[in-house]
């Protein structure tokens, strides 16, 4: 057990606790540069989970509605589980400084839909130091891509060494731009410790079965340490 | 005794309230052409004050004059009368959306023992305008603080949002926040010596151009700020 002054830590109040109640839904970020593949993430994450969990998506591109759009036509989703929040030419201010807008957002689509599960906050495209406010996510997805040069996770920063689950996407043009992808894993392992790592390539296919797997079962833990219903 | 740095906290357009996302209509009058630079700017910005600003400068001292008084109804007739002269839906929604985002980081920031009175009557959030000025007197500050409070949000938000959109110098645009600001100040001054009016008598500085454009950014395809 930690001990935090002779008190068990977990009964001292987080002050890191994202607002809300204690029975709302599990809220992950998904956040990483321009292009990396954060909105066809969703729309994996989506099409994989939206049968067995109650999902809502608040999307922050900088050009207003597009991923929102994006989702809405290729159908993942229903209309009213999308809502977009716009940023003011500034993604990292409105996932970091200022969440109010993204929680506002989240709140209320969460209390409308009344039956959420899992809430996915994609942040704009953005660059290495961008990272979610702990008052606005649990957890945080961290998405690079292979085109957009290995040497990213050696260069580390937040989003690369303190991201919950970082994804190394676009494999598959590892070998046109000449990318090395074993390299790239070795050097986010080196930056990242025991937090995960996983390689996907998603426009190619399905959602990554390792990156639904991480998601369900952080839905799953979250269901039993905050008491709420779910499914096994 | 209020602590004379909270106003410099709410003022700071680092304060987690949501503000950042608003550009105050500049945006719209930035892809229509009417600005595109300092001079224009500075322009759009005393118009600004002149127009819906006067509005809102001066519902901000008397909201905080009606929470200082203890007013329920004057400031739910105070929010009434501003949505009277605010014919955009979008514009509308765009201040309840910041008033309710200020009422949460004020919250947050400075708890208080006793419950806000104002929320449970306004589920979508009171106007801008009043969680600044009911956000203010909660800190013991008074109407004239208010009201400078409104106007600094007024002035400063489509400022910043130039500086984003038009790449305009930083130093520059700044100057002419000094500048407004300076124009401001009778506007401050007549807002708190008529903090104690009736709210139908709160002035109606109408900008039709400001509110078709609220409206017409809201179609717009590409759209950086939310109003």
């Amino acid at each position: 057990m930690h001990l935090i002054d002779g008190v068990p830590h977990h009964e001292l109040p987080d002050p890191h606790e994202p607002h809300g109640h204690a029975s709302r839904p599990l809220r992950i970020g998904i956040g990483g540069p321009v292009g990396s593949g954060k909105t066809a993430l969703v729309g994996s994450l989506c099409r994989a989970l939206s049968g067995e969990l109650g999902l809502a998506v608040v999307t922050n591109d900088i050009y207003t509605t597009e991923d929102a759009d994006h989702l809405r036509q290729i159908g993942v989703l229903e209309q009213r589980r999308i809502v977009a929040v716009e940023t003011g030419c500034c993604p990292h201010t409105a996932i970091r400084d200022d969440i109010s807008a993204n929680l506002d957002a989240v709140e209320r689509l969460e209390e409308e839909l009344g039956d959420v599960q899992l809430s996915l906050i994609e942040s704009g495209g953005d660059n290495l130091t961008a990272i979610f406010s702990r008052g606005l996510v649990d957890l945080q997805i961290f998405v690079l891509d292979t085109a957009g040069g290995d040497d990213v996770p050696r260069k580390g920063g937040p989003g690369v060494r303190d991201a919950d689950l970082l994804v190394i996407n676009k494999i598959d043009l590892a070998e046109y731009v000449g990318a090395d992808t074993a390299m790239m894993e070795r050097d986010a392992k080196a930056r990242r410790g025991d937090k995960p790592v996983a390689l996907t390539s998603i426009a190619t296919g399905e959602a990554p079965p390792q990156v639904v797997a991480w998601v369900r079962e952080r839905v799953h833990e979250w269901a039993h340490q905050h008491g709420l219903a779910h499914s096994h | 005794m209020p602590t004379p740095s909270d106003l410099l906290l709410l003022a700071d357009g680092r304060l987690p309230a949501g503000g950042h996302a608003h550009s105050g209509g500049l945006e719209q009058a930035v892809e229509l052409g009417d600005v595109r630079d300092v001079p224009t700017l500075r322009d759009f910005l005393r118009g600004l004050l002149r127009s819906s600003g006067q509005t809102s400068i001066a519902a901000s001292a008397a909201a905080a004059r009606a929470w200082l008084s203890q007013d329920d109804a004057a400031l739910l007739e105070l929010d009434a009368e501003e949505s009277a002269r605010m014919p955009s839906a979008q514009l509308r929604g765009a201040s309840r959306a910041q008033g309710r985002q200020l009422m949460r980081a004020a919250e947050a920031i400075w708890p208080s023992p006793a419950p806000l009175r104002l929320l449970p009557a306004l589920p979508h959030g009171p106007h801008l305008s009043l969680a600044q000025g009911v956000t203010a007197a909660r800190l013991d500050l008074e109407p004239v603080d208010a009201a400078r409070l409104a106007a600094y949000g007024v002035v400063s938000g489509p400022a910043t949002a130039a500086v984003r959109l038009l790449g305009l110098d930083p130093f520059a645009v700044h100057g002419v926040v000094a500048t407004v600001m300076g124009d401001a100040e009778p506007v401050i001054a007549a807002a708190a010596e008529h903090a104690s009016s009736p709210a139908w008598l709160l002035p109606g500085g109408a900008a039709p151009l400001l509110e078709i454009g609220a409206e017409l950014h809201r179609t717009r395809e590409i759209r950086m700020f939310a109003s």
